[in-house]
């Protein structure tokens, strides 16, 4: 299908086509344009709880991770609005959990850091919670730091839908949600878990570490210190017009 | 006290002396920064308590009670306050130890260690106390600038200081904002 066949919405004024079936942020990644996200991955379906990706459709908030595109929609983005909400959701996802970016191997690959960097995050403002989260580094080959977590759910969708295994899952609601790994013993070493699992690779912060390679790349010359997240979003993002099945 | 300069005071609470570090790798841009601002109370005037100031600098959370002193000091005499670095942002490497008892700490640190000799926790009435976690300066004083990083780069405190010093709002850009 031609390009100039396809229905559109409207993105900050810009005229963004899609394919029926795409969603908001599919379809503006596709075309080139970035609308920040964080539990979003272009490879599995959406779970809409981050909501760093909230835009305003015809007026009203939604998460463009979930918002089907429809003809003729006004979606808004790059508001100051908008981007001072994701500042504050990233503020407090940095002040709820143990995030000590100095001492962390995820450093510079980390998409809640980027995020902060790419927003003007300084601080996070609020009170730190400092919760109390073991590790888990049972395991010989991966180390399971739940002080990072933030709850998007991408290990738990990856594990069950693409490995097969279900290794990961959340447990508790609201400020008492946490994530778990689904063995009689709790650890990681008493699962099926192995180093070439999807589960591994879609940690967006640093919770699921390879060990043994921790600063093979040193810090300073990681994905987001080369470039913005805003950046590599795009080049990461599918650049077919068939909306992605299965 | 030279006429029209910028008063700037810097201290270090429970940090490492990393970002006044990296405030020296300035290098000689230090000679520019020189004719616009004179030092207060700083590590490097030896000035034991701050007076009224443009700018306090401060590096590293507030782990003890002399902390939480010499940050309201500053609080209270400079009309701009920053956060320089990890530890004064978010707690740092210090504020590891929040989730633990600060009793059971010390007790490992000085009775328990293995190799220690009739240890015991040190109760000199001069030393500070020790507080139950380590806090970011945020959540003591009203702060007016934040400079994650550890350390931000020599480039970021110039940028920081610059824009200070020529009266415009502190921005970094892409590259600048860095947390670890």
């Amino acid at each position: 299908m031609n390009e100039s066949d396809l229905p559109s919405f409207l993105l900050d004024g810009e005229e963004i086509p899609f394919t029926p079936g795409q969603t908001v942020i599919q379809a503006a990644l596709t075309a080139g344009h970035y609308i920040p996200h964080l539990c979003y991955h272009p490879e599995f379906v959406p779970h809409g709880s981050c909501k760093v990706c909230t835009v305003k459709a015809n007026g009203r908030p939604a998460a463009a991770c979930t918002l089907p595109a429809q003809a003729g929609l006004a979606v808004e983005s790059d508001t100051d609005e908008l981007n001072d909400l994701r500042r504050t959701l990233v503020q407090m996802l940095f002040a709820e959990g143990n995030h000590f970016c100095p001492s962390c191997e995820k450093s510079g690959n980390c998409m809640l850091q980027a995020l902060g960097y790419d927003l003007g995050v300084m601080t996070a403002g609020f009170r730190h919670f400092f919760p109390d989260r073991p590790v888990d580094a049972s395991h010989p080959d991966i180390l399971l730091d739940f002080n990072r977590c933030i709850f998007c759910k991408l290990c738990v969708r990856a594990s069950e839908e693409v490995d097969g295994k279900g290794v990961f899952s959340l447990t508790g609601r609201g400020i008492m949600r946490h994530l778990i790994v689904s063995a009689e013993s709790g650890r990681l070493a008493d699962t099926d878990i192995a180093l070439t699992d999807k589960a591994l690779e879609v940690c967006p912060v640093g919770v699921i570490l390879r060990k043994h390679v921790g600063f093979a790349v040193p810090i300073g010359r990681r994905r987001y210190d080369e470039r913005p997240i805003s950046a590599q979003a795009l080049d990461d993002a599918p650049r077919m017009m068939e909306p992605k099945h299965g | 006290m030279a006429e029209g300069r910028i008063r700037v005071a810097t201290a270090s609470l429970a940090g490492c002396f990393g970002c006044h570090m990296s405030l020296l790798d300035i290098d000689e841009r230090l000679f520019e920064l020189l004719e616009k601002i004179e030092f207060d109370r700083t590590p490097l005037t030896d000035i034991k308590h701050c007076g009224p100031c443009d700018i306090g600098i401060i590096e590293g959370g507030c782990c003890n009670a002399e902390n939480v002193e010499v940050l309201r000091e500053f609080r209270r005499n400079c009309k701009i306050l920053v956060a320089l670095g990890a530890c004064a942002v978010t707690g740092g490497l210090p504020a590891q130890r929040n989730h633990l008892d600060l009793g059971a700490c010390l007790s490992e640190v000085y009775l328990t260690e293995p190799g220690l000799v009739n240890g015991q926790i040190p109760n000199d009435p001069e030393l500070p106390l020790p507080l139950d976690q380590v806090h970011p300066l945020h959540e003591v004083v009203k702060v007016d600038y934040f400079v994650p990083g550890c350390p931000p780069s020599a480039d970021a405190i110039w940028k920081i200081l610059a824009d200070l010093v020529a009266g415009r709002t502190p921005r970094l850009g892409h590259g600048q904002i860095q947390y670890d």
